[in-house]
């Protein structure tokens, strides 16, 4: 599969050094790697979604609770999610840490998805949520712990972007 | 009954629960009754109750959760149904009242009220222990069952659709969560 493994890896790993023990997620091929590593991993809590938005209510429940959570999601994901992120999240001041797969840009062979690719970041910029696309293996140890520290200190949602560049091998 | 005796009836049970409920006119139902720090009252995000209490009863799975759910807001987040039953925390309790109305949003009657039974959906999507309660005495009963029997329940209370006059309170949206947040803190 020419999804990266090993930067699948990295963000984990990044993941699980910054203390996140729940991460929601709803299956799609650049997340199969990370969606594994955490059903594989005891110190890990996957919860598996029907939808994108209930993810957004479990991470409000588990930092209430003080447990640090991270949602993994496709772009149009993180579009069904608004609700919850504006009128959940936001409205209660609450951390998120939204991990997305920028599916839809540059490179995409699927027609169905270029059209959330084309709004995704406009979206997230509307919302007012800070945004930092990870494309460079070396630097997303780093980005994660910075995106992290800042959705905690502003008790807000951020966002991280999954490029094709980090996610995919063949290209 | 009326929702409001329903939460009577069963306030003194919600000491020690970290407890969750939709917006409108359960909030200030129970807030009439008498807030306390471990009330948590979710003012919108239709249907995330249940999620939010998931992620609670998860991550602090020796702490008993109590949700109170409304039909319009379970039908939103149908899919929730299964997700609370595929990680079937013991220590949750999901009641919904069901009114078979969007009240605190004009009335207007929901699926509940012609053709959909919740509880039954519950039961389909996996939950292991489900409920109907059409009355007071039924509700109490089934409310202090699942309480006792730390197995994940649907409750369904069928209740009047009927509610307070006015869904605002001078309980701070922020004040709430944090107070809220501050008690879990120390369970």
């Amino acid at each position: 599969m020419p999804v990266s493994a090993a930067n699948s890896q990295v963000v984990f790993d990044a993941l699980k050094a910054n203390g996140v023990r729940l991460m929601s997620a709803l299956p799609e091929t650049w997340l199969v790697h990370l969606i594994r590593l955490a059903d594989d991993d005891p110190d890990v809590t996957l919860v598996r979604l029907a939808k994108e938005e209930e993810g957004v209510g479990i991470s409000m429940g588990a930092h209430l609770a003080g447990v640090k959570s991270a949602m993994l999601m496709q772009n149009h994901g993180f579009l069904a999610s608004i609700n919850g992120i504006v009128s959940g999240a936001q409205l209660y001041r609450m951390p998120l840490l939204m991990l997305i797969s920028d599916r839809g840009g540059f490179g995409e062979r699927d027609p169905w998805q270029t059209e959330g690719g084309a709004v995704t970041e406009s979206v997230l910029s509307a919302l007012r949520i800070p945004t930092r696309r990870l494309d460079d293996p070396a630097k997303v140890t780093e980005q994660i712990r910075q995106a992290q520290t800042l959705a905690y200190s502003s008790n807000r949602p951020v966002a991280l972007l999954l490029t094709r560049d980090l996610m995919w091998e063949e290209s | 009954m009326t929702r409001l005796e329903a939460l009577r009836a069963v306030y003194d049970r919600l000491a020690g629960c970290a407890v969750v409920t939709i917006m409108g006119a359960v909030a200030a139902e129970l807030q009439s009754i008498g807030h306390r720090p471990n009330f948590f009252y979710l003012q919108h995000a239709m249907g995330l109750a249940s999620s939010v209490g998931l992620g609670i009863a998860l991550s602090k799975p020796s702490l008993p959760v109590v949700v109170f759910d409304g039909d319009g807001s379970v039908l939103m987040n149908l899919g929730g149904l299964s997700t609370l039953a595929r990680y079937r925390p013991s220590n949750l309790l999901h009641v919904v009242f069901d009114n078979e109305s969007l009240l605190s949003v004009g009335g207007f009657p929901t699926a509940t009220g012609t053709c959909t039974r919740l509880a039954e959906v519950a039961a389909a999507a996996g939950v292991p222990r489900t409920a109907c309660a059409t009355t007071l005495d039924e509700f109490v009963t089934e409310f202090a069952a699942a309480q006792d029997a730390r197995e994940l329940t649907t409750l369904v209370a069928k209740v009047d659709a009927i509610g307070p006059a006015a869904f605002v309170t001078d309980l701070g949206l922020l004040e709430n969560r944090f107070q809220f947040q501050r008690y879990l803190q120390t369970r």
